[in-house]
C-alpha cells in the first residue's frame, strides 16, 4: 500500500485552489518570521523549560560532585596493633580498616601496608602501592627490596627507589603512637595527586624521605 | 484478501513503517560495494546487539556490589545452569567486537571511506571506538576480582597524573577515597546504563548516515573525490553500475555476521568464561594483576617509559592519538581513495598495526616483571654445580636466597628483566661483577647494604664459574700484568685470582 494513496490523513483530504491558498496564509501567519502569540508563547514554553533545567541542573551536579572532597574529610587516624607487634629492624605487613566506609564494601575496606620499624620509637609505614601506576608491592627480607608484579619498579628497604620506572621512592603514611599503639593517617588510595605533588617528585640519585599524606 | 495480509495491512496502516524499510533495503548502492571487505560494520553492530542481550541476562543474576559481585560471579559459573556460558559469550563477544571495530576502522581507513562527505561518519565512529573501549574497560571492573582492582588501581595511577585536578578526578572515578562499593557502583551504572545508551544512539546515528550518504564506493586509482562533483558522481555510479542493498551486497553481511556469533559461541564453549580470579581483597597481595587484552598495549608502553617522560606521555598520548584520528577526515577529505595512491596513510597504518602487535605481545609474557617465586622454584642446573668448590655453592645459594633470580635467568628459568647469566663470565671480570653487585647500576638494584663481603665472595666465585667450557672468562688485563711481573703477555684464558 503506497502512503499516497491513503485518504484517512486529514491535512491531505482538502485539495483544490482555495485550500492551496489558505495553506499559504497560514504556512505565513506560523512562519518562525511571524510574530504572534503562539510564537510568543512557544518561546515563553522554552525559558519556562530552560530555568526549570537550570534549577535542576543545579542540585544534579551537586549530587555528581559529592565525592570529591579536601584530604582531611576522608583521611583519620586508624591503628594498626600494639608496637610490640613489630619487631625492631623487621618490615612486616599490616592491614587496617580504612576509615570512611559503606556496609557494602566487603573486602576492600581492608587495606594493607608495611611497617618498616628501624629502632625502638623510629617507625616508617609504607604504602603497599608501587609509586609507578599502584600495584602491590612485595617485601622480600632475604634481600630487602620491595619488588612490584607490574612493570618491575624495585625499592630498597627504605623506601627508596632502586630501579625500574617509578619516579619516587614508596608512599609513606604519617604515623604517631599513642598508647603503646601505633597508628597511622590514612583513608585514601595513595596516589602522586593526593600524596606528592608531581613537582617534588624526587629524581634518581636524590630521593628524600617524604612525608606524605596516605 | 488473506488473512494475515489483512492482519499486516492493519499494522501497516497504523506504523506506516513500509515505505522507508522499501527505500534502505532497496536502495542502490556501487556493484563492487558487495564485497567481503564491507562487512565488518555489520559484524559489529551484530555483536553490540549480543552484548546487550547477553548483558541483559547476566543482569538478572550478578549483584554490583562489592561485598557480593565476585560472590555472585561465582554463583553464575558454578550454581546456575549455564551460566558460565553465557559468561563466557559475553566476555568472548565483547573480545571480538573490539576486534571487529579496530578492523572495521582500518578497513574504512584504507579504503579512503572518511573522505567528503562521510567525515562525519568517521567522527561518530572515532567515538563509538572510544565507547567501545569504554564498556571493555568498565567490563573488566564489574567482573569484581583482583585483576579488576589492581586493574582500576592503574586507571586511578594515571588519573591521578592530570595536573591540578587529577586528585578530584580520582575522587569522581572512584566515588570516593578508595576503591570500594561506591566504585563498583558507578562502573555498574556506566557500564549498564550510560555508555550503552550512548552506544546504541551514536551507532544508529552511524547508521543512518551511512544509509543516506550511500556505501563508500570500492576506491580506483585515479578517481579522485572533489567536493563539487562527488555526489553526482556517486549517484551515477550507483544509478549505473548499482544493485540494490538487498540482497546483493546484505548476504554476505549476513553470513559474516552469522559466522562471528558462531566463532564468539565456540570459543565461548571451548574456552569457556574468563574469570572471576581471585577474590578483590586488596590484603591478598600475591597477585600478578593484568588488564584484558584490548589494553595489554597501554600496559607494556607504560613499562617502557623513562620516569621523567612518564606523566608527559600519559597525559598527552590519548589526547593526541584521540585529537588524531579526529582530525583523520578533515586533513584529507579530497583527494584519491585507493590505497595505491596514498603510501603514507598504508605505512601509518602498517605502523600502528606493527607497534600495536608487538607492545600486546610483550605484555602477555611481561619481561620486564621480576618472577616473584622463580628464587625458591627454580633450580640451578646440575651441570653448573658439578664439581664445584665450596665456596662456589655458597655462591650459588645466595644467588638463590638473594632473589638475584627473581630477574636474571639461569638455565633458561628464571625473570628477564635483567641479563641472563649463563656466560656472565665472559662478560665481566670478578671484579666487574663484584662493583656491579656491590653498586647496581642501570636497572639493578646496589645490594652493598644486603650483602656481607664473605657472601660478595661466593657470590662472585659462583658467576665465575658461568662461562662456556671451550671460551675463557674475561679478564682483566692490567692487573693481570702487574700481578704476573709486568714481563711477557699471560697465556690466553688463565686467569690469576
Amino acid at each position: 500500500m503506497n502512503p499516497d494513496e491513503r485518504s484517512d490523513n486529514p491535512e491531505k483530504a482538502s485539495t483544490g485552489p482555495e485550500a492551496g491558498a489558505a495553506r499559504e496564509q497560514a504556512s505565513e501567519r506560523d512562519g518562525p518570521a511571524a510574530v504572534s502569540r503562539r510564537w510568543l508563547l512557544l518561546k515563553a514554553g522554552i525559558a519556562l523549560n530552560g530555568l526549570v533545567g537550570v534549577a535542576m541542573a543545579i542540585p544534579i551536579i551537586r549530587y555528581l560532585l559529592w565525592p570529591v572532597r579536601k584530604d582531611a574529610a576522608y583521611n583519620s587516624w586508624v591503628s594498626l596493633g600494639r608496637t610490640s607487634e613489630f619487631p625492631v629492624g623487621e618490615t612486616r605487613l599490616a592491614n587496617f580498616r580504612t576509615p570512611w566506609t559503606r556496609p557494602w564494601d566487603g573486602q576492600t575496606d581492608h587495606v594493607p601496608c608495611y611497617v618498616r620499624r628501624e629502632g625502638s620509637a623510629q617507625f616508617t609505614v609504607f604504602a603497599i602501592n608501587c609509586a609507578h601506576l599502584g600495584c602491590p608491592v612485595r617485601w622480600f627480607p632475604q634481600s630487602q627490596l620491595f619488588m612490584c608484579p607490574c612493570h618491575g619498579g624495585v625499592y630498597y628497604a627504605d623506601g627508596s627507589r632502586a630501579s625500574g620506572p617509578p619516579e619516587r621512592g614508596l608512599f609513606t603514611y604519617p604515623h604517631r603512637i599513642t598508647g603503646g599503639n601505633l597508628e597511622i593517617d590514612a583513608g585514601q588510595m595513595p596516589t602522586l595527586s593526593n600524596t606528592a605533588k608531581l613537582t617534588n617528585i624526587a629524581t634518581p640519585g636524590e630521593e628524600e624521605g617524604c612525608s606524605c599524606r596516605g | 484478501m488473506s488473512r494475515m495480509k489483512r492482519i499486516y495491512d492493519w499494522f501497516e496502516q497504523r506504523l506506516q513503517i513500509e515505505g522507508p524499510v522499501r527505500e534502505a533495503v532497496l536502495h542502490k548502492v556501487p556493484r563492487n560495494t558487495a564485497s567481503w571487505w564491507y562487512v565488518f560494520g555489520s559484524a559489529a553492530f551484530t555483536l553490540l546487539i549480543l552484548q546487550v542481550v547477553t548483558g541483559i541476562l547476566l543482569a538478572l543474576v550478578y549483584v554490583p556490589s562489592a561485598a557480593q559481585a565476585w560472590e555472585s560471579l561465582n554463583v553464575l559459573n558454578h550454581q546456575i545452569p549455564l551460566g558460565w556460558f553465557l559468561r563466557a559469550v559475553h566476555a568472548w563477544g565483547s573480545n571480538f567486537m573490539v576486534a571487529v571495530v579496530f578492523i572495521h576502522m582500518a578497513q574504512v581507513f584504507l579504503f579512503g571511506a572518511y573522505k567528503f562527505p562521510r567525515e562525519l561518519t568517521w567522527t561518530v565512529g572515532v567515538f563509538l571506538l572510544l565507547l567501545t573501549l569504554g564498556m571493555a574497560f568498565s567490563g573488566q571492573v564489574l567482573r569484581f576480582d583482583q585483576d579488576a582492582y589492581w586493574g582500576l588501581g592503574i586507571g586511578v595511577f594515571i588519573m591521578a597524573r592530570v595536573p591540578l585536578i587529577g586528585g578530584q578526578l580520582v575522587h569522581l572515578l572512584l566515588g570516593g577515597p578508595i576503591i570500594a562499593g561506591a566504585t563498583l557502583s558507578r562502573f555498574f551504572t556506566l557500564h549498564v546504563f550510560i555508555i550503552p545508551g550512548t552506544l546504541l544512539f551514536l551507532a544508529a546515528v552511524h547508521i543512518w548516515m551511512v544509509l543516506k550518504l550511500g556505501v563508500n564506493e570500492w576506491p580506483m586509482p585515479g578517481r579522485v573525490v572533489h567536493r563539487e562533483t562527488y555526489i553526482a558522481e556517486y549517484n551515477k555510479l550507483a544509478h549505473d553500475d548499482g544493485i540494490p542493498f538487498v540482497p546483493g551486497a546484505f548476504w554476505k553481511d549476513l553470513v559474516f555476521s552469522g559466522a562471528v556469533l558462531a566463532a564468539v559461541f565456540v570459543c565461548a564453549l571451548v574456552l569457556g568464561p574468563s574469570g572471576p580470579g581471585g577474590q578483590p581483597d586488596p590484603s591478598i597481595i600475591q597477585t600478578v594483576p593484568k588488564p584484558d587484552f584490548p589494553f595489554l598495549w597501554i600496559y607494556s608502553v607504560l613499562s617502557f617509559l623513562p620516569p621523567s617522560l612518564e606523566t608527559p606521555f600519559i597525559l598527552i598520548a590519548p589526547i593526541a592519538m584521540i585529537a588524531g584520528l579526529l582530525a583523520v577526515p578533515f586533513v584529507a577529505s579530497e583527494g584519491e581513495k585507493s590505497w595505491h595512491r596514498r603510501p603514507v596513510a598504508v605505512l601509518a597504518l602498517t605502523t600502528v598495526a606493527v607497534a600495536w602487535a608487538v607492545f600486546t605481545h610483550l605484555g602477555m609474557y611481561t619481561p620486564w616483571s621480576p618472577h616473584m617465586n622463580a628464587w625458591s622454584g627454580d633450580p640451578i642446573p646440575v651441570r653448573y654445580l658439578r664439581e664445584a668448590t665450596p665456596l662456589v655453592r655458597q655462591g650459588a645459594v645466595i644467588f638463590e636466597s638473594k632473589q638475584c633470580r627473581n630477574c636474571h635467568q639461569i638455565g633458561g628459568h628464571g625473570g628477564e628483566r635483567g641479563p641472563a647469566l649463563d656466560d656472565i663470565a665472559t662478560r665481566m671480570t670478578p671484579d666487574q661483577m663484584r662493583f656491579k653487585v656491590v653498586t647496581g647500576g642501570g636497572n639493578m638494584p646496589a645490594f652493598g647494604k644486603n650483602l656481607s663481603p664473605p657472601e660478595i665472595e661466593a657470590l662472585v666465585a659462583f658467576l665465575e664459574t658461568l662461562h662456556p667450557a671451550n671460551e675463557p672468562p674475561a679478564a682483566d688485563a692490567a692487573q693481570r700484568a702487574i700481578e704476573t711481573g709486568g714481563g711477557a703477555p699471560p697465556p690466553v684464558g688463565g686467569h690469576s685470582y
